[in-house]
């Protein structure tokens, strides 16, 4: 049972915040995918009859597309007619098309959704004036899709986003694990993410045609950006052996150098497009290319592929930890280094190797940076550390060393997105969102003290103790 | 040197008198109706295997544990020590084996920390020098106290912590195995400083595993045996026999199970081995089948010489043969690729990931066995271990118990099963037996005696000259960074013979 909390304590809070926030945002739920736009096809019949005649208005959008395909061929299947579906980009467009149409042909019904109901053109009263200006028969019924009760955070696409958003910090989080399992600390990884996203970016649009790119372009790009992060990881680590530098001294400098380089090659390529003649600035270094940001804005299955990838390093990093000498190796340089030295375990080639995963993982994240915003930002990845570092530590990790498990640190990674998700559909602003953060991040090294100190324990005994005896004492380990 | 405890026993009161204590842990009796009584100006030897319930009963002293039942009297007066403060009060001090000094500060800064003496907000430093000096003329010692403690040698640490005894005007002083970490040269001197405090009328309890000192410096005995109290008895009536025949409640035939194995040809030969000013120079050969022990005071440079070997440190010059191949040795992986181990002294910070699983530990050194593939056989690893576990009769619960959990003797075989496993066929034992009880001590010299059986070569660094004398085919002495003597004829060798090697 202890074991059970000690070992998934960080799960029991992933699942009481999620619980949390599921009944904080309980409201009313106003659907708009296919299965309702096929729902309420089928309420239009019902109510109108199969000679209905609906008029389907949406907004421009891809989502609201499917939603309004959805209900014209579950229509037309029903034996229905649709007069027209009405793409609108303002409230006026919807107007317009409502009062070009009914001056034709008196409508019966006007699909739309929770939003659209919200507009000027199709409220009641409105529908009324028009209805009268043109002496309609009847005036229009106007159909919306039916609401729920449900938690607006419990929702499978926020849930989605949510994870979506935060799978760079949780594949770097599993690189940081790592590195802090052998005692050490990497502060470079947010502007290792910067550097990388920048440097693939521009090599697909100076060396391999931009948009006009090849898939072994991109990839050769992707490459070069995330190999020479993973070749900074590996300078870190070689500083903090060989030269014995302190890891937090290693990677604060690798951190300042990497993101002047980022920001020093955005503005040059900035300089480069305006033909030399201008001073850039450091805007991100854009990407016109369908293929490269499928990268990290595609799905398949129906799941982003950010959340695929993420899964799959964290499993694959699970089994090296768990399954491989490598493994076995960092948790004992962690734990003791001399005596692993001693042991015959290649401390050097171990720490080498923790700390260039680290910076191959924020490379990785800085290619998906820019595949999500199309473009390499200078700026991606600002104070990503300390928030990777979060994910690890709330994720039972201890600084100390030693000790941690690689999943600890996906519910670690969780935690922090949820919250943040929570703070943000709370409307809590980014400024008290530090706040909470500083708090979770001490919440979760307390709790790593106490574990050790075995606070617990005593705080259950106690009450035993004073019925026992009213004598202080003290409980060994 | 029994004149004070037949003086003081019968008519004084003693300093500090225990009925009846009692402490029980979850699990464990550590102690059970204990009784103690310790008199002014005696040294009372504290007795007992691993586990005994030794330190239980100098932590109730010290006020780090409370007893769950039992009286305390100090000068007659009944108390309650319920914290270190209490023990400070009643001039109680512990002095443990690893000492609490701040290794950045001076010397008096360590011995007057938390009672700094101050004039006005300011630090009275030419004061508390004074101070300082004084009472290091009562202990008979002579310390720069400006000094910063880390530049000390273990010997001066202990005598800094005596003085910080003295200056709380303590009139008990508990010592846990202060001859641990001393060269037989300073073992002399801590007893010179303790006569002196005998003779100042400080009570002494003196925790040891070293029954040659109990002899030398204790008036009376105090044996524990399973949290027991077996005996107390004036040492004088008392033989090395008898006493630990009273710690391990059974008379062990011999002390030193010696079975000699048939000795072969050369298997390790190092020569000329040099690095700095702790190894000069070092040439030795360890024979097949063959203890050879490596001894002479501390800082002679045995465990220096034997790191060289193992390449846990660089060498300057030297070479390193093993069954006449040349090894090139830059690190400890290269040795143990040799087949070459080395149980280091320091099982806690050296020999062992602490917070590891056992079988973690055992695996660490032995992945190219286990996951020649790159994935660990986690099978084959538990099997490797189970065998081990069975022929050296390791006492573990689980194979996935923290082995922070053993106790000395249980993580010395750990070390060992993890080596043998790697097939190391020069083993070198850096003091064996250290914090190690009677009991586990004979199985460790039985183990000895089975490798060497094996045909395995033997380097045994012992700071202990009987285990030496007992154990040992040939032993070699150590002086300054050299190998200053060899003795060929173990059986009629006497102690006094290597340590004539030994100093000057």
């Amino acid at each position: 049972m202890k074991r059970l909390f000690s070992e998934y304590g960080s799960l029991l809070v992933f699942l009481l915040l999620c619980g949390y926030y599921s009944v904080v945002t309980w409201s009313e739920q106003h659907p708009t995918n296919a299965a309702a736009g096929r729902s309420l096809a089928q309420s239009i019949i019902a109510r109108h009859g199969v000679q209905s005649d609906t008029l389907i208005i949406v907004r421009d959008t891809v989502a609201d597309r499917v939603f309004a395909k959805a209900i014209s061929s579950e229509l037309t299947e029903l034996g229905g007619h649709v007069r027209e579906t009405v793409f609108a980009k303002a409230p006026v467009d919807a107007g317009r098309a409502l009062r070009r149409i009914s001056s034709d042909d008196p409508l019966e019904a006007v699909a739309t959704h929770h939003a659209g109901t919200q507009w000027g053109p199709l409220k009641v009263d409105r529908l009324k004036r028009l209805a009268n200006q043109l002496s309609l028969p009847q005036v229009p019924k106007v159909h919306v899709p039916e609401s729920y009760m449900w938690p607006s955070f419990l929702t499978w696409s926020n849930i989605l986003n949510v994870f979506k958003n935060n799978a760079d910090i949780a594949i770097i989080a599993i690189g940081m694990t790592m590195v802090i399992i052998t005692a050490g600390i990497d502060l470079s990884v947010g502007s290792l993410l910067a550097l990388s996203g920048v440097i693939s970016a521009v090599m697909i649009q100076r060396w391999w045609g931009g948009e006009d790119a090849g898939l072994g372009g991109l990839i050769a790009g992707c490459l070069i950006g995330a190999g020479i992060c993973a070749l900074s990881g590996t300078l870190n680590g070689i500083m903090v052996t060989v030269c014995h530098i302190p890891a937090f001294v290693v990677t604060l400098a690798m951190m300042m150098v990497a993101r002047g380089l980022a920001l020093i090659i955005a503005v040059d390529y900035q300089s480069f497009l305006s033909g030399g003649g201008t001073k850039g600035t450091p805007e991100a270094v854009k990407i016109d290319h369908e293929a490269f940001g499928a990268f990290s804005n595609g799905e398949l299955f129906g799941i982003p592929n950010p959340i695929l990838l993420t899964l799959l390093l964290y499993l694959l990093a699970h089994i090296l930890m768990t399954n491989t000498p490598v493994g076995r190796y960092i948790y004992a340089v962690g734990g003791n280094r001399e005596a692993a030295r001693l042991s015959g375990v290649p401390v050097m080639l171990v720490l080498i190797f923790v700390y260039t995963l680290c910076g191959a993982f924020a490379g990785l994240s800085g290619v998906m940076d820019a595949s999500r915003f199309e473009g390499g930002r200078p700026n991606a990845g600002e104070l990503y550390e300390l928030r990777v570092i979060a994910a690890v530590v709330v994720g039972g990790t201890s600084l100390a060393g030693g000790e941690g498990r690689i999943f600890g640190t996906l519910v670690g990674a969780g935690i922090i997105a949820i919250i943040q998700n929570g703070l943000n559909m709370q409307g809590v602003a980014t400024y008290e969102q530090m706040v909470v953060f500083g708090s979770l991040i001490l919440a979760a090294a307390m709790i790593d003290q106490l574990k050790k100190s075995d606070w617990a324990l005593r705080i259950f005994e106690l009450p035993q103790r004073w019925i026992k005896k009213p004598r202080q004492g003290e409980t060994p380990r | 040197m029994n004149e004070l405890a037949d003086g003081v026993s019968a008519t004084d009161m003693p300093l500090v008198q225990m009925r009846g204590i009692t402490k029980s842990f979850p699990g464990v009796d550590a102690l059970r109706d204990v009784d103690l009584d310790l008199y002014a100006g005696e040294v009372l030897a504290l007795l007992g295997e691993n586990g005994a319930g030794k330190s239980t009963l100098i932590k109730i002293l010290g006020g780090a544990h409370a007893p769950d039942q039992g009286s305390l009297q100090v000068h007659g007066a009944s108390e309650v020590i319920a914290g270190p403060v209490d023990a400070r009060r009643l001039g109680i001090s512990v002095i443990y084996q690893e000492f609490n000094l701040v290794p950045a500060l001076s010397v008096q800064e360590n011995i007057f920390l938390g009672r700094e003496s101050t004039r006005w907000g300011f630090l009275g430093k030419r004061q508390e020098r004074a101070h300082a000096s004084s009472l290091f003329k009562r202990i008979g010692v002579v310390v720069d106290s400006d000094k910063l403690c880390r530049s000390l040698s273990v010997a001066q640490q202990q005598v800094v912590e005596i003085a910080k005894a003295l200056a709380v005007e303590s009139r008990v002083i508990i010592m846990d195995e202060p001859s641990a970490a001393l060269s037989p040269r300073e073992v002399d001197r801590l007893f010179a400083v303790i006569r002196e405090l005998k003779a100042q009328g400080i009570g002494i309890l003196y925790v040891t595993h070293r029954l040659g000192e109990v002899m030398e410096i204790a008036d009376r005995a105090m044996v524990l045996r399973d949290g027991e109290h077996v005996e107390t008895r004036s040492v004088s009536g008392l033989t090395r026999e008898a006493i630990i025949e009273m710690m391990v409640g059974r008379r062990l035939s011999e002390e030193f199970p010696k079975k000699p194995a048939a000795i072969g040809g050369p298997r390790l030969v190092a020569r000329n081995l040099k690095r700095g000013a702790a190894v000069k120079d070092v040439s030795l050969e360890v024979h097949r089948g063959e203890i050879l022990a490596l001894t002479g005071l501390v800082g002679a440079g045995r465990t220096e010489a034997a790191r060289l070997i193992f390449g846990a440190d660089r060498m300057e010059s030297g070479s390193v043969n093993l069954d006449g191949e040349k090894l090139a040795i830059r690190n400890p992986r290269d040795a143990i690729n040799a087949g070459i181990c080395l149980l280091t002294e320091d099982r806690k910070q050296q020999g062992l990931v602490l917070g590891m699983a056992v079988i973690e530990n055992f695996g660490l050194p032995n992945m190219r066995r286990f996951a020649p593939w790159g994935w660990i056989s986690q099978l084959r690893e538990r099997r490797a271990l189970d065998g081990h576990v069975d022929r050296l009769q390791v006492k573990i619960s689980s194979r996935y118990q923290q082995a922070q959990t053993l106790s000395g003797g249980n993580q010395q075989k750990v070390v060992l099963a993890k080596w043998l496993e790697r097939n190391a066929e020069v083993i070198i034992f850096d003091e064996p037996t250290r914090g190690i009880d009677v009991g586990a001590k004979y199985e460790i010299y039985q183990l000895l005696n089975h490798l060497a059986d094996q045909g395995k070569a033997i380097l045994m660094i012992t700071s202990e000259l009987p285990e030496a004398l007992g154990m040992a085919d040939r032993i070699l002495v150590m002086r300054e960074g050299r190998i200053n003597g060899e003795i060929r004829e173990v059986a009629t060798a006497t102690q006094e013979q290597i340590m004539e090697l030994a100093v000057e």
